[in-house]
């Protein structure tokens, strides 16, 4: 009766956040789960999370920038459960902080490493698992930062733009396979990520990122988790190479005429005549 | 247990293609439906479907290019059912066609009032509802017609975007009210939109559909539903202003650039390295 029955996931930066959120999703349907992270011990408390929810799951300690280990965790989908179905690619963080000129090139590509590169190995080792089955669903986690400036450091942008693209490039290629790729673009979403550096933690996350867009509350892990079930389901049989945005508004459109989110405008209902006619 | 239980939807369009799939797949997640379109034979056997699957459904004609009609429809819900949570303004057609120096003033302003003005109607009639029940779900069929221009058909595809961008606007406006606003972008869908009135009928398009895009396979109006549902869940709670493009990748980019001559892997070096 679960949306994911019989299928097998590969989640990474599952041990927290949205990763974790999605693992607890995920088993929840009925999928079974194996859970990266470079931090074991979050690592094994979302296991044990995902059989509370009845679902079945493994921890598989994963650095996502290292080519052997992300190859070792398809290696471990497939040897724990017999295939591999989806593969969410979410693992991040912040990355390179800085004015340009700060940013070392050490820095640059260390965060490339795990924001890109690591998207570039799950969809690699993935795709012929998934090809054996006839087909599944590669999900990744770029951001609202990839789709336009100002919303992220500059790595981080860069990289989280890339991952959106890569998504479509790759869609065009294994589309014939059956196997969808699509990425989401969460807003300001209150995890670790964020309230792990703020004063006041979750708390302050939670108001602090209540202002940012049209639906005035934080996001949380779990809208994003919905999201990444609807595009590791066959409900989304048909949706492949999107960026999937999931921000409650965030980048629909600006206040192009300076209104203030928080108060209502008081433009009354009429008509904007030509300017000449007015006073 | 459905996904829709006790909320309230209505739908325009819902005699054909991706309205009734969407009827149907709203009726089974537990929503009560307003069935609404110009045709009432489609939509009658739209309304038998739902029920004969256990959901409760009414049929009610209805022009979406008529401010009254839509008003109508949604008085309809509330009468009917009590609420509503969920506005659908997927009502549609081809409208004007051909090159747009031939496209005559009142066919235009045709196309725009079907494709464009119900979606305003159906946005401003349906928001004191969904305020008054704390929130909810306008989802309109925008197309991937609306992200870029197409030849011969620019009235339609004018029409799609300035939907797209609505939904952009009205977002922002009722985001405070936990109105989400969202539309779907369907790229080649097998409906009688596209085979009705066509030599090879539903077959032969079934057939060429599926070569559109990087998924073999022509869309199917469950698709669209599918998205759909999504969208007027509380799965997408924190979802709003969105285009969400379901096209089977139709619109991704361009993969005959891509067969040319990049099919052995390897790595392309400096353009002077390779002279021959
Ligand atoms: N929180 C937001 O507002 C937001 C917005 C847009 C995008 N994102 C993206 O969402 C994804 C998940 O982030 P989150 O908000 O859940 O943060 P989080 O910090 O709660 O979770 C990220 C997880 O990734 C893991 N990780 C980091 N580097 C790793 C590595 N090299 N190998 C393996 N695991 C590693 C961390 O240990 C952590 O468990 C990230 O890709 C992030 O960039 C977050
Ligand atoms: N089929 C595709 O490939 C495709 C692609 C992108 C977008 N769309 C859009 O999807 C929506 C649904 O189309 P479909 O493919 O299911 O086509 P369809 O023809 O099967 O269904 C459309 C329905 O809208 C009804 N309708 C038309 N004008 C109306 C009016 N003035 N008032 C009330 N009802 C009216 C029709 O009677 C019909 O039942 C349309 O908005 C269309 O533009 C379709």
């Amino acid at each position: 009766m679960g949306k994911l029955d019989g299928k097998v996931a590969v989640i990474t930066g599952a041990a927290s956040g949205i990763g974790r959120a999605s693992a607890i999703r995920f088993a929840g349907e009925g999928a079974a789960v194996v859970i990266a992270d470079l931090n074991s011990e979050g690592g094994e408390a979302a296991v044990r999370d995902c059989k509370e929810h009845g679902g079945r799951a493994v921890f598989q300690k994963t650095d996502v920038a290292s080519e052997p280990e992300v190859k070792g965790l398809v290696d471990r989908a497939v040897k724990e459960f017999g295939r591999l179905d989806v593969i969410f690619n979410n693992a991040g963080l912040g990355g390179a902080v800085g004015t340009i000129e700060e940013i070392t090139g050490d820095n640059w590509d260390r965060t490339l490493a795990i924001l890109l590169k690591s998207v570039f190995l799950g969809m690699k080792y993935s795709v012929p698992e998934m090809r054996k089955l006839g087909g599944g669903s590669i999900i990744s986690t770029a951001s609202v930062a990839g789709l336009a400036g100002g919303r992220g450091p500059h790595a981080y942008s860069a990289a989280k733009a890339a991952v959106v693209n890569l998504t479509r490039s790759v869609a065009l290629e294994v589309g014939k396979d059956r196997i969808r790729v699509n990425c989401i673009c969460p807003g300001g979403i209150n995890t670790p990520l964020i309230y792990n550096r703020l004063p006041g933690g979750r708390q302050v996350g939670e108001q602090f990122l209540a202002q940012l867009q049209a639906i005035p509350r934080a996001g949380h892990a779990e809208d994003i988790a919905a999201m990444a079930l609807f595009l590791a389901s066959d409900d989304s049989e048909w949706v492949t190479g999107q960026a999937m945005v999931v921000d409650g508004g965030l980048t629909a459109g600006g206040r192009l005429f300076g209104q203030d989110q928080q108060q209502r405008p008081t433009i009354p209902g009429g008509f904007a005549g030509p300017s000449f006619e007015k006073n | 247990m459905g996904k829709l239980d006790g909320k309230v939807a209505v739908i325009t369009g819902a005699a054909s293609g991706m309205g009734r799939a969407s009827a149907i797949r709203f009726a089974r997640e537990g929503a009560a439906v307003i069935v609404t379109d110009l045709n009432e034979e489609g939509g009658s056997g739209t309304v038998a479907e739902c029920k004969t699957l256990g959901g409760k459904a009414v049929f009610q004609r209805v022009d979406v290019s008529s401010e009254a009609d839509i008003k109508g429809a949604v008085d309809r819900a509330v009468k009917e059912f009590g609420r509503l949570d969920i506005m659908f303004n997927n009502a549609g057609l081809g409208g004007a066609t051909g090159p747009l120096e031939k496209v005559t003033r009142e066919n235009w302003d045709r196309t725009m009032a079907i494709l464009l003005g119900a979606v305003f109607l159906g946005i401003k009639y349906s928001v004191p509802e969904l305020r008054k029940v704390g929130g909810g779900s306008i989802i309109s069929t925008s197309s991937v017609g609306g992200l870029r221009g197409s030849g011969y058909l620019a009235a339609y595809c004018a029409a799609k975007a300035a939907v797209i961008n609505l939904t952009q606007s009205a977002a922002i406006e009722y985001g405070h009210d936990h109105i989400r606003v969202n539309c779907i972008c369907p790229g080649g869908v097998n409906t009688p939109l596209i085979y009705a009135g066509s030599k090879g009928g539903y077959e032969e398009a079934e057939k060429n559909m599926a070569r559109m895009q990087p998924i073999p396979r022509a869309g199917r109006p469950e698709d669209i539903a599918n998205m759909a549902l999504f969208l007027a869940s509380d799965e997408a709670e924190w979802i709003t202003g969105t285009a969400m493009v379901v096209d089977g990748g139709m619109n991704t980019g361009n993969a005959r650039f891509r067969l040319s001559n990049l099919a052995n892997a390897g790595f392309s070096g400096p353009s002077y390295t390779r002279g021959s």
